[in-house]
């Protein structure tokens, strides 16, 4: 296969598309710094948490729940890419195609039907 | 200076300014059909009919007081909504926004790249538009923004499941990543919701979600959470986060309208009569027609529905929605081969 960098060029309106945004952006921060009001104030720049005073950090463990949603779309999001190029050339694979497709889903499902069972899903 | 790469910067530009005004109008068309819905005037003050009020809106997000926590995060904090809004304008450089345009007799597409990986690329850009509102929840040291982008985030990768699967039933029969050669293959036969109602109802569902929009809001409920992840956020920092919603609005709209209706084709366009520029000028005027139709009915389910319980919208993802792609892919594979179109 020969080293073809042909399609590259395709990707370079995302590039001028990228600078037109950042450009926008960095121009309505900058705008936006220099336009407002600035009186600091120490009570101002605390976290607001309803007018009561704030109390402790934010920086503190959070429900493991989370965590574990996050590693479970890890392993799932991998397996639907796996599925993308099956699915561009579905076509031509046919029958065969089909049925490897079929095995791969089961095991998925299975899968599914495991992290049910062991309650990782449940929001008590 | 290249005619075509001229012709695409262009078109960036037209399509960055489109998509910031469309956004724009959306705020005030939210307010004005809430307005309707619950029997209210809704903006009437700026200008006629409240015309004037995305720009009066725009104007005190620019003169507001920049006011970043004393115990957050600055460079976090400031970058989260850069990149918020960065990542909801990339997005819209894979649509086809229409037919192809002659000038000098050179036929310019309307779509600024058709990169021929264009669904894995949207999704991909999707995904990092998480970051910034994890960033931004986390950098404010605020224990509601941490807990809005705690929700945010977990809510947004869970449906991304969903979605992902969802469209691998559609890529199924495509056979192709590109979006301009989905909304050509359209135009030979009939819209891809035909084939694919199932799909589209989890896509869409997904895209509520994704667009962290009611009913599932959550992250910013501000009932509970004052704003959630932008709890923290003034001046246009906070308009970014509010902005970039509303983009993201208009492109998933665009995306469901260009997969699933059609994208810029329109029954009987061949017998019309018309040609070159005239049809192309009508098929970009259709494809914004479809992408309002999709606006509304986001505003109108926000002003609908109430909103879900976390553990429901959770279990909603994971065990109905999941279930019910995979589903799809099982019977839209059994559908192709009972219909003879394997190879």
């Amino acid at each position: 296969m020969q080293n073809d960098l042909s399609h590259l060029q395709d990707y370079l309106p995302v590039l001028v598309m990228a600078f037109v945004a950042l450009g926008f952006v960095v121009t309505t921060m900058v705008l936006t710094h220099w336009l407002g009001p600035k009186r600091k104030t120490k009570i101002k720049s605390e976290a607001f948490e309803c007018g009561i005073e704030s109390q402790g950090n934010a920086r503190s463990p959070f429900s493991i729940k989370y965590f574990l949603v996050a590693i479970l779309f890890v392993l799932f999001d991998v397996e639907v890419i796996f599925m993308y190029p099956w699915a561009v050339i579905f076509k031509d694979l046919g029958l065969f195609g089909l049925l490897e497709m079929f095995t791969f889903m089961g095991l998925m499902i299975v899968g599914l039907i495991y992290i049910i069972k062991r309650g990782a899903l449940n929001w008590d | 200076m290249d005619p075509i790469l001229l012709y695409k910067i262009i078109l960036c530009v037209v399509v960055f300014a489109v998509s910031l005004g469309i956004a724009a109008y959306m705020t005030w068309g939210e307010r004005k059909l809430a307005a309707i819905l619950q029997d209210r005037v809704g903006p009437n003050r700026a200008g006629p009919f409240g015309l004037l009020q995305p720009i009066a809106d725009g104007i005190k997000m620019f003169m507001k007081e920049e006011m970043i926590p004393g115990a957050s995060n600055r460079f976090l904090f400031i970058l989260a909504p850069c990149f918020f809004m960065l990542t909801a304008c990339m997005t819209g450089v894979v649509i086809p926004w229409g037919g192809g345009i002659t000038i000098d007799g050179v036929t310019y597409p309307m779509q600024i790249t058709d990169i021929n990986i264009g669904l894995l690329y949207l999704l991909g850009v999707v995904s990092i538009g998480v970051y910034g509102i994890m960033i931004g929840g986390w950098a404010s040291n605020n224990k509601y923004s941490l807990m809005g982008a705690l929700r945010a985030s977990s809510q947004m990768i869970s449906y991304e499941v969903a979605m992902g699967l969802a469209l691998i039933a559609l890529v199924m029969m495509t056979g192709t990543l590109s979006l301009g050669e989905i909304a050509r293959q359209q135009d030979e036969g009939l819209a891809y919701v035909v084939y694919q109602p199932l799909g589209f109802l989890i896509f869409i569902i997904c895209a509520f979600a994704e667009t962290n929009r009611a009913p599932f809001d959550l992250p910013e409920s501000e009932s509970e959470l004052v704003g959630g992840y932008h709890t923290e956020y003034s001046s246009m920092k906070l308009g970014f986060f509010l902005f970039a919603e509303y983009i993201n609005m208009f492109i998933s709209s665009a995306v469901m309208a260009t997969l699933y209706f059609g994208g810029y084709n329109f029954p009987f366009q061949h017998e019309l009569g018309l040609e070159g520029n005239t049809l192309s000028i009508i098929q970009t005027v259709v494809l914004f027609a479809k992408i309002l139709i999709f606006i509304f009915i986001f505003m109108w389910v926000r002003w609908t529905l109430p909103r879900f319980r976390y553990d429901q919208l959770m279990n909603l993802g994971w065990k109905v929605l999941l279930p019910l792609a995979l589903a799809n892919i099982f019977f839209t594979g059994i559908g192709m081969y009972l219909f003879g179109k394997l190879g």
